[in-house]
């Protein structure tokens, strides 16, 4: 927290020096869901990203909002309320990637800079911080295919059916299969990106399944598809993992046990710090491409232990971007 | 004095939009202006449309919980078949609207409760939702948002579409003859149906005008969203239903009002937005939100209680 108070007053002079001033501009973040670790780590990082500013005096108002249904006309209408409510801009996670271009339409005619990440829209005004899903599908086949040579059956366990996350992930498995011919996905279950649902849904399917020598996951699955395999009695496979506390726990316990290896990848919640800080850049009247990309924050053998020590209980690794770092994405995309 | 029961069954829906209404603007004064309001308000339109598809099957004593799902439905073929082929898509349209005409009629000739084939509905309109539009997208026909953006002189978009709304489908449920029977047939369906009145073909009508209803809703909704997507509007089932008996309508009896539905949905919508901005955590808003339609209701049954007893 202190690291994070000293750079922001360091960018806070340095910012003194830029093109427009953004002290009086106020930026709101309306965001659709709120109901799992991965949202609540990045609630969280808003919230500092946010106040630190704030009190800085880079801007005059953070503030964030969440629709309490996870609907996209109720936010819609949240977007509307934050025109009237005189924010200077929005910065969006979608519930649609397209059943909010009314409301953002209507917000860029109003004047306001509508930053989208995470859940991006495809309306052409809003700027769009997107994540590579399909890369981090395509990644996960490459990493086991290093690990095992030999290829063999991997089991699938997928997200939340319907939602553009999981088709994305899903593609990009597929296209890492076709890349690599050795392997074969023998089963697929749907995990619902939570443990106790990936559980009971891998120990559903385990019966019927061949040897299994590899799991690709999509984030917050990993740790109960552990157990499922551990409670069936059957050789713990390589399980990709997706940064969360409960699966890095495993995984260290595991490596310390029986020296268990693998690697873990997911987008930082943290991303709504660097979505807050383009918006603060765009206010700020630097020139910003439309289309913008995260990095993925991969956790290794290495970096396990420092990862898991920053990791509050029941979260997700993360980092928090600075202002810097914004600056940096701009400029990798230009 | 039944005069004045039905004055005060309008009466009381409106008062609790006014007040809250003052207490918006006096929260939010940059609302109280033409593009204010229609921020504000917009968004209700199919809101409001889906309230009195809804009230078109309460009249006859049902409950629709596929309005949702269907309303989604529309909006996926709005956004891509009547986009591409009008053609193709004003006939699949129509379709749905006589597939709803055959629903009303089945539940009658099968004796079938409405609350449960509406929601394996529910299922269907969802699926068929998912197969038109896998993943979110497609485009609003222009014209539809033409009509949805218009900016008419004086009063906004919002305000307009509302009273036009709420009017024609006044004449059309309290005044006409066939809007009076088919409250009837919510009444005492047995005396309707001695009275040498087709049953069958009247509930079919009444589904029929919901589904219309429900069509107009998801194009209004395509109009404002520019593009759709399969779990779109899920949420107006619900909302539907509040709309309808905020605006002082009853789940039986045929006992509804065309004009207290519209009122009952802008209510809701605005309550939404009033919540948000007095800043509220989410994990109370809809506690709020339920909290708002208790008390309307509570009102009106002190109303209702003390017009029985001078009455």
């Amino acid at each position: 927290m202190k690291t994070l108070l000293l750079s922001a007053a360091a960018i806070a002079m340095a910012a003194t020096g830029a093109q427009a001033d953004t002290s009086g501009k106020r930026i709101a973040l309306s965001n659709n869901y709120a109901g799992n670790s991965w949202r609540q780590a990045m609630l969280e990082a808003w919230e500092d990203a946010g106040s630190a500013a704030v009190d800085n005096g880079i801007v005059a108002a953070a503030d964030a909002f969440t629709t309490s249904e996870n609907q996209a006309t109720e936010q819609a209408a949240q977007i509307q309320n934050m025109i009237l409510q005189g924010y200077d801009a929005i910065v969006v996670n979608a519930a649609s990637p397209t059943a909010l271009n009314g409301a953002i339409k209507e917000a860029c005619d109003a004047g306001l800079t509508v930053v989208s990440f995470d859940g991006i829209v495809t309306e052409p005004c809003a700027w769009r911080i997107a994540v590579d899903f399909n890369e981090m599908g395509r990644l996960q086949v490459e990493y086991l295919a290093q690990r095992i040579p030999e290829g063999g059956n991997l089991l699938e366990i997928r997200g939340l059916a319907g939602v553009f996350v999981d088709e994305e992930i899903s593609a990009g498995i597929q296209q890492g299969i076709e890349e690599n011919p050795q392997f074969t996905i023998s089963g697929s279950v749907h995990g619902d990106w939570a443990q106790d649902v990936a559980q009971k849904a891998v120990a559903g399917i385990l019966p019927s399944l061949p040897e299994v020598v590899g799991v690709v996951t999509q984030g917050g699955d990993g740790y109960g598809t552990a157990r499922a395999f551990d409670a069936a009695g059957r050789d713990t496979p390589l399980i990709v993992l997706g940064n969360r506390q409960d699966e890095m726990l495993w995984w260290a316990e595991q490596r310390d046990a029986n020296g268990y290896e693998t690697m873990s990848l997911s987008i930082a919640p943290g991303v709504a710090s660097l979505a807050f800080w383009v918006a603060q850049q765009i206010l700020d009247g630097a020139e910003v491409p439309k289309d913008l990309n995260v990095p993925f924050l991969t956790v290794t053998q290495d970096t396990l232990d420092d990862v898991l020590a920053e990791t509050p209980e029941g979260s997700v690794a993360s980092t928090t971007y600075e202002q810097a770092d914004a600056q940096a994405v701009i400029e990798a995309a230009e | 004095m039944i005069r004045l029961f039905a004055r005060h069954r309008i009466l009381l829906p409106a008062v609790s939009l006014i007040v809250l209404l003052a207490a918006t603007f006096y929260m939010q004064p940059r609302a109280m202006s033409y593009f204010g309001i229609n921020l504000l308000f917009n968004l209700a339109i199919p809101i409001a449309l889906a309230t009195l598809a809804q009230m078109m099957i309460m009249m006859v004593n049902d409950i629709d919980l596929s309005l949702g799902a269907f309303i989604s439905l529309v909006a996926c073929i709005t956004a891509t078949v009547l986009h591409d082929q009008p053609v193709l898509g004003m006939a699949i349209l129509a379709a749905l609207i006589l597939a709803y005409a055959c629903l009303g009629a089945l539940i009658h000739w099968l004796e079938l409760p409405a609350i449960v084939v509406t929601l394996g509905m529910s299922f269907v309109w969802a699926g068929l939702a998912l197969t038109i539009l896998p993943s979110p997208g497609g485009s609003a026909p222009a014209w539809l948002r033409t009509v949805m953006t218009v900016k008419p002189p004086l009063f906004p978009m919002a305000v307009v579409a509302a009273v036009l709304i709420a009017g024609l489908s006044h004449v059309l449920v309290i005044r006409s003859g066939i809007g009076t029977v088919l409250r009837g047939v919510g009444g005492n369906a047995a005396s309707v149906g001695r009275a040498g009145w087709p049953l069958l073909r009247l509930k079919a009508l009444a589904y029929a005008l919901a589904g219309v209803f429900g069509v107009l809703a998801g194009m209004a909704l395509v109009g404002l969203t520019t593009s759709a997507d399969a779990n779109i509007a899920l949420r107006y089932t619900l909302l539907s239903i509040a709309g309808v008996i905020l605006g002082g309508g009853e789940f039986v009896g045929g006992r509804v009002s065309a004009v207290g539905a519209v009122i009952g949905a802008l209510t809701l919508t605005l309550a939404a937005s009033f919540l948000s901005f007095l800043r509220l955590s989410p994990d109370w808003q809809i506690g709020a939100q339920g909290a708002i339609l208790i008390l309307v209701l509570t009102a009106r049954l002190i109303f209702t209680r003390r017009d029985r007893t001078q009455g």
